[in-house]
């Protein structure tokens, strides 16, 4: 009986302490969710979903302060990325954070107008701004994220969204028009294992 | 094929799928190479090769030779680009490109002085020999050359094999595709370039053999090619069989040496290397005369062109230039093609340049392609399948491009798809299969795009947090210590009252405060008059901006006649 009790408590002890040491080896910096959201939102870091960056929302959807659905910039699929990860119900994008725009738009400063204030250089939340005070202002194209946090601060309104020129390497090719036609529906398209795609 | 001497071998090995599409290349194939007449105006894409864009380096209004180089390659896959005749530089600006959208793309314009003259030109290296593999390749690269069979790969970057060790150089003279009689003509009337060409490649790799890769439909150009290998041992010319795509690299190279490249793998890791019979000719022109590419050969096709023709045309005469000098269009055209007609694409539009890539310009009348009934439902027939030479599964891509499936049309080799249109040929259906799959490809490739442009929007907003931070972290450092060093001193001033001797201080500070008042007006934190006079100044910067801005809007969406009134109005 002493033995068992005794055996008992040891085991108890070893693993415990072996758990213990475990927990802080394999300890993990941040919420690996959160991370996981992050990665699928789009890095806009407009602040559309009310948060003030991407990161800060994936932070609240994984501690489920905030909905899947308060993206635009990300759109229709983001929404079933995220439901896929999360285990949820895709929903529609909420209304009251704003709608999906149809084409990538980017910032374009008019530096004919511009005062040198630099309240934009201040709001970008990328830094995709570049000027000093008195100076010109320009947007940095390839890195502005179309986010339009600049557009509010802008006292003389100098500041205009512009879809992306597209070039010749970002050429899309469209859905074939049949696509669109009465062939019947194929979302129900087969999904085998992925294995069977390698017979 | 008795006369087939035994310079001349088959084929022993062949390919999977494949079809055999009505040739038409009897319009064009004994048409000898033409030269078309001094154009006004050329345009030169900086874009018209694989890899990155040419930078220009000449400006507008500078006078040019020809051949002189016009934009430089940028990158180690990039191709430079020369002026195709002496004129001067009009523009360097947007223009039509030859692409399925319809897109502009920067572009240099060219006008002509009509003298042709050559600018200052590299030197010819008749003694290829004496000259390093290194040397030849970075002469490839000034020279623009580039694969001419279409793909546009620049040939420098792909003889730069790296470890691999290249045995057998493979020709592609195959030219499967229906109507094009480009190579076919070249091998016919200059084979001895393509030798001297394929004798440069040859030096260049280290290689030991060549084979020589043509259909069995052109037995002229086999003839041809055959008597101008006769000397050298390490050619033999070899017969395929007309099926298309016998052309496309991994199928000639299965055809000839009975090796199947595996997904993924370059045909350089096992000892093989194919080039196109027109590139080797520019090797040869580039690295023996020193010649820049700046023309190439074009069948001009179809029904609907009055007199087809095979011509030499300079790299960025417009496509209607060629046409309005090869006799123009028959009445009926509705269809402009570059390429072929299996794997060329509908241009919007005829104002675009012929560019490197440009092998044959087809155009269409309805009567003289094969009917296009609207697509019906996929029945599984698998007869895509049977005839891909890729060996991939065309309705599984099929379903999940169409689906938006992406990463399953991935899982299922969509990127081993050589767009050869096979399956569209054949399909019951009439289902545009190429049409889908190109568009899953751009789909995957803009989706990359994006992710990658969300890893660098991320680290900047990372990196703007953290600098944010660590400037406030900054700030109140810097403000505690201000405020314990005034501690300190009011501490010290208690315990140490001052001796007399030290009051001069006093005066000193309030002059300063004096000169301040004196500088600054009335201002106190607080007080009125500076807060009305900034709010004031404010309102009329805005007011001053607001004008501007209506002025230039005006001036940018009307016609400067306004302008002008505001002139005339002031004077």
């Amino acid at each position: 009986m002493l033995t068992a009790i005794l055996v008992s408590a040891g085991l108890a002890l070893v693993f415990g302490i072996l758990l213990g040491v475990a927990a802080q080896w394999f300890h993990v910096d941040g919420n690996p969710l959160a991370e996981k959201i992050d990665a699928i939102l789009p890095q806009t870091q407009c602040g559309q979903c009310g948060f003030p960056g991407c990161r800060p929302y994936a932070e609240a959807i994984a501690s489920g302060q905030a909905d899947i659905n308060q993206c635009p910039p990300g759109g229709e699929t983001t929404i079933k990325n995220l439901a896929d990860l999360l285990g949820v119900e895709p929903k529609p994008l909420n209304a009251e954070n704003g709608s999906e725009k149809e084409v990538p738009l980017v910032a374009v400063i008019d530096e004919a107008v511009c005062i040198g204030c630099t309240k934009c250089i201040q709001a970008c939340p990328v830094d995709a701004i570049l000027g000093a005070a008195k100076q010109m202002h320009t947007v940095i194209t390839d890195e502005c994220t179309g986010c339009e946090l600049c557009l509010a601060p802008c006292p003389v309104d100098c500041i205009d969204m512009v879809p992306v020129h597209g070039s010749v390497d970002d050429y899309r090719f469209p859905l074939p028009a049949s696509a669109q036609s009465a062939v019947p529906d194929v979302t129900a398209a087969p999904r085998p294992a992925p294995e069977s795609a390698h017979v | 094929m008795s006369e087939i001497g035994p310079k001349v071998t088959k084929a022993r090995y062949d390919f999977h799928g494949g079809i055999h599409p009505p040739e038409n290349k009897q319009l064009t194939r004994d048409r000898p190479i033409r030269d078309l007449p001094l154009m006004a105006r050329y345009v030169l894409p900086l874009h018209m090769h694989i890899g990155a864009s040419a930078r220009p380096v000449v400006k507008v209004g500078e006078r040019v030779g020809k051949g002189q180089v016009l934009a430089q390659a940028t990158d180690f896959i990039s191709a430079t680009i020369h002026a195709p005749t002496s004129g001067t530089v009009v523009a360097i600006d947007d223009h039509l490109i030859p692409h399925p959208g319809g897109l502009r793309a920067p572009s240099i314009l060219l006008e002509s002085d009509g003298d042709d003259l050559w600018a200052d030109m590299l030197e010819p290296w008749p003694d290829y020999q004496t000259h390093s593999p290194t040397a030849l390749r970075s002469r490839l690269r000034e020279s623009g050359v580039v694969g001419l069979g279409g793909a546009v790969f620049p040939t420098a970057a792909k003889l730069a094999t790296g470890p691999a060790q290249v045995t057998t150089l493979v020709l592609n003279g195959a030219e499967c595709e229906p109507y094009i009689t480009c190579d076919d003509r070249l091998m016919r009337e200059s084979p001895a370039d393509i030798v001297a060409g394929a004798r440069i490649a040859l030096h260049m790799l280290g290689a030991t053999q060549c084979l020589i890769g043509i259909e069995d439909n052109k037995p002229e150009s086999l003839t041809a090619m055959r008597t101008a290998v006769a000397e050298d041992p390490r050619f033999a010319v070899v017969s395929v069989p007309t099926r298309y795509p016998a052309g496309g690299e991994k199928q000639l190279i299965r055809m000839l040496t009975g090796i199947e490249v595996p997904r993924g793998r370059r045909a350089t890791e096992y000892g093989l290397l194919c080039l196109n019979v027109a590139t080797v000719a520019s090797v040869y022109q580039a690295v023996v005369h020193g010649l820049p590419v700046i023309d190439r050969i074009v069948t001009l096709t179809g029904g609907g062109v009055v007199q087809p023709d095979n011509f030499k045309v300079r790299i960025g005469t417009l496509m209607n230039d060629v046409l309005t000098a090869a006799g123009g269009y028959r009445a009926g055209v509705d269809r402009l093609i570059m390429g072929g007609p299996m794997m060329g694409f509908s241009l919007p539009d005829d104002t675009v340049p012929v560019v490197k890539a440009t092998n044959c310009m087809l155009a269409l009348r309805p009567e003289d392609r094969p009917e296009e009934p609207a697509p019906q439902p996929c029945i599984r027939c698998s007869l895509c399948a049977e005839a891909c030479p890729a060996d991939l599964l065309p309705q599984q891509l099929y379903w999940y491009a169409r689906s938006r499936q992406f990463d399953r049309a991935v899982a299922y080799h969509l990127f081993d798809c050589i767009e050869c249109g096979v399956c569209t040929a054949v399909c019951p259906s009439h289902i545009p299969l190429v049409d889908y799959y190109r568009f899953a490809k751009t789909e995957v490739w803009a989706q990359e795009r994006e992710k990658s442009k969300a890893t660098v929007a991320r680290d900047r907003f990372e990196f703007r947090k953290e600098r944010l931070e660590r400037q406030k972290a900054e700030r109140e450092a810097a403000l505690n210590k201000k405020r314990q060093a005034l501690e300190a001193k009011a501490a010290k001033a208690v315990q140490t009252p001052k001796p007399p001797g030290d009051t001069p201080a006093e005066p000193q500070t309030s002059t300063e405060t004096a000169a301040g008042e004196a500088a600054y007006g009335e201002y106190r934190p607080g007080h009125a008059p500076i807060d009305t006079r900034l709010d004031s100044a404010v309102e009329a910067a805005r007011a001053r901006s607001k004008a501007r801005r209506a002025a230039l809007e005006a001036q940018r969406t009307e016609a400067p006649i306004p302008e002008s009134d505001d002139e005339s109005e002031k004077i």
